[in-house]
């Protein structure tokens, strides 16, 4: 791919990506919001391609639009379809003070962070491998497998997560 | 896309031809003509589909099935595609204008974006992505969301719990789905299709045998075919999801079913029965005899059984496949890890 196509595409993307974040966040009808969010998530995976991240990329799409955006859809559904999907209420104020404090904090990081930008063509290891190697940590001394790599903090995760699973299904049985 | 320009691959004689353009232009022009070919490819495919299916299930259920247009009733898929786009096509009231047009779109749409990466010759593959497999597990998901759009903007109450349930069946199944394709994935230490399809020198088929099953299983079930056909369980849901879609916009529906079902079929001679691997007959014949034999078992499977109730497809997805196919993945890492000697 050339330069100039990839400049394109970054700009058709970005775009896409921004008119269909503001759309979530402005249209008033909640379906259409979750659509918006769908088209975003796709959006930002044409952006990791376009950066040649193509396991991000996909994993993006599986994930974001894949799973998460259809929990999103699936819960919308129970409004009963279209006449009554425009919901209204008053949680502008605090809705506004959250996104600005949020907005706040993420652009502090972005300038406080130093973005070391590596511009030499070196051949890129691929993600999956990246990816296990900083779960596993180096690949022979299997004692150094907790100590090195974030295979603690990984399943420290996993653990919570089964907690919140069986707290759903305590919460939504019915005896 | 490299893949068709790179020599000795089937574009390049006809790259070499164009190589007074500029590169763009003839990057843009196989583009356009790989898009093209796999959507000629599809069109065939379904045409023979739909003759074959009812011709298929007709003598399995002792009768003759379409016999009047044509020699043998050849002719019926083209018959019936003529019908169907003269037919009248209406939108509800009190329908979701935009999204009800939008949702048969977006259904079609990944069914045929995946068929980018399947190999159907030693030299014919559109894109042969790194991460293949995963890509078509990626793209794949997104279907779901026609058929929830299709179900709410419809305003119906059978439409939209024709959606409900399909999400719910297919995020159920699409675990096991993509558990029993890691087995392979595990022994083939790669992503790529390509590679995949060359690694076979015996069938996955032979050492992943549970797998293929728990594959064909999930596959069906994806695809929302009987006897996972709770989606459109006509005696209890009039036609699911697309309950209120008349004409070319139904038929837009049916194809991507159809598309759907060619995409799993393809991808499970590709992962499981070595793809263009084989004796004596050139590659392309033994892809599409592959991808025959697959389909075929489709069919059967769908004039053998009759269709499962909603909760015991639930049950069977989660408390049965699920467990089996993890079994199955972690016997197939340890055995790779002992044969491989590192651990």
């Amino acid at each position: 791919m050339s330069n100039a196509g990839v400049t394109i595409a970054f700009y058709v993307l970005a775009v896409v990506v921004l008119g269909s974040t503001i759309s979530v966040v402005t249209v008033r009808n909640v379906f259409h919001a979750a659509l918006y969010l769908v088209l975003s998530f796709i959006g930002v995976a044409g952006l990791y391609i376009t950066l040649s991240a193509d396991f991000v990329a996909a994993v993006q799409i599986l994930i974001y639009a894949g799973a998460v955006a259809i929990l999103f859809v699936f819960a919308v559904m129970l409004t009963h379809g279209p006449e009554q999907a425009s919901q209204n209420n008053r949680l502008r104020a605090p809705a506004f003070f959250v996104a600005a404090l949020l907005f706040a904090t993420l652009a502090m990081v972005m300038v406080n962070t130093t973005w070391s930008v590596n511009m030499i063509d070196a051949p890129v290891t691929d993600t999956p491998t990246k990816i296990a190697e900083l779960l596993l940590g180096s690949r022979n001394a299997a004692g150094e497998l907790l100590s090195s790599g974030f295979v603690l903090p990984f399943e420290v995760a996993s653990v919570l997560l089964l907690a919140a699973m069986v707290g759903a299904i305590v919460v939504a049985r019915e005896d | 896309m490299e893949y068709i320009l790179d020599p000795g691959k089937i574009g390049a004689p006809l790259a070499e031809l164009l190589n007074f353009l500029p590169s763009w232009v003839v990057y843009l022009f196989f583009a356009v003509l790989g898009a093209g070919l796999v959507i000629g490819f599809i069109t065939v495919c379904l045409l023979i589909e739909m003759y074959a299916e009812r011709k298929v299930i007709g003598r399995m259920q002792v009768r003759y099935g379409p016999n009047r247009v044509g020699w043998h009733g050849v002719l019926q898929p083209v018959a019936d595609a003529i019908k169907i786009m003269t037919k009248e096509s209406f939108v509800p009231t009190g329908a979701d204008k935009f999204v009800f047009n939008l949702a048969p779109v977006i259904s079609f749409a990944p069914a045929v974006a995946v068929f980018a990466v399947f190999p159907f010759t030693p030299s014919l593959v559109f894109a042969d992505l790194n991460i293949g497999v995963l890509y078509f597990i990626a793209i794949s998901s997104l279907g779901v969301i026609g058929c929830v759009m299709a179900g709410w903007s419809s305003n119906n109450k059978y439409s939209l719990l024709g959606a409900m349930r399909s999400v719910a069946q297919m995020v159920s199944y699409e675990v096991p789905l993509v558990l029993s394709l890691l087995g392979v994935l595990i022994i083939a230490g790669t992503m790529q299709m390509g590679k995949i399809v060359e690694g076979q020198t015996i069938p996955y088929i032979v050492l992943q045998p549970l797998g293929f099953l728990i594959y064909v299983i999930a596959a069906v079930s994806e695809t929302g075919r009987s006897p996972f056909d709770l989606l459109e369980a006509e005696s209890e849901l009039v036609a699911g999801f697309h309950t209120e879609y008349s004409g070319m916009k139904f038929a837009v529906f049916y194809l991507a079913e159809y598309t759907h079902m060619l995409a799993v079929a393809v991808i499970g001679a590709t992962i499981f029965l070595a793809g263009w691997q084989g004796p004596i007959l050139p590659p392309w014949m033994w892809f599409i005899g592959k991808v025959a034999v697959m389909f075929f078992l489709f069919l059967w499977l769908r004039a053998t059984l009759p269709r499962f109730r909603v909760d015991q497809l639930m049950g069977f997805g989660w408390k049965f496949l699920l467990p089996v196919a993890l079994a199955n993945v972690f016997v197939t890492a340890l055995i790779v890890l002992l044969v491989s000697g590192q651990a």
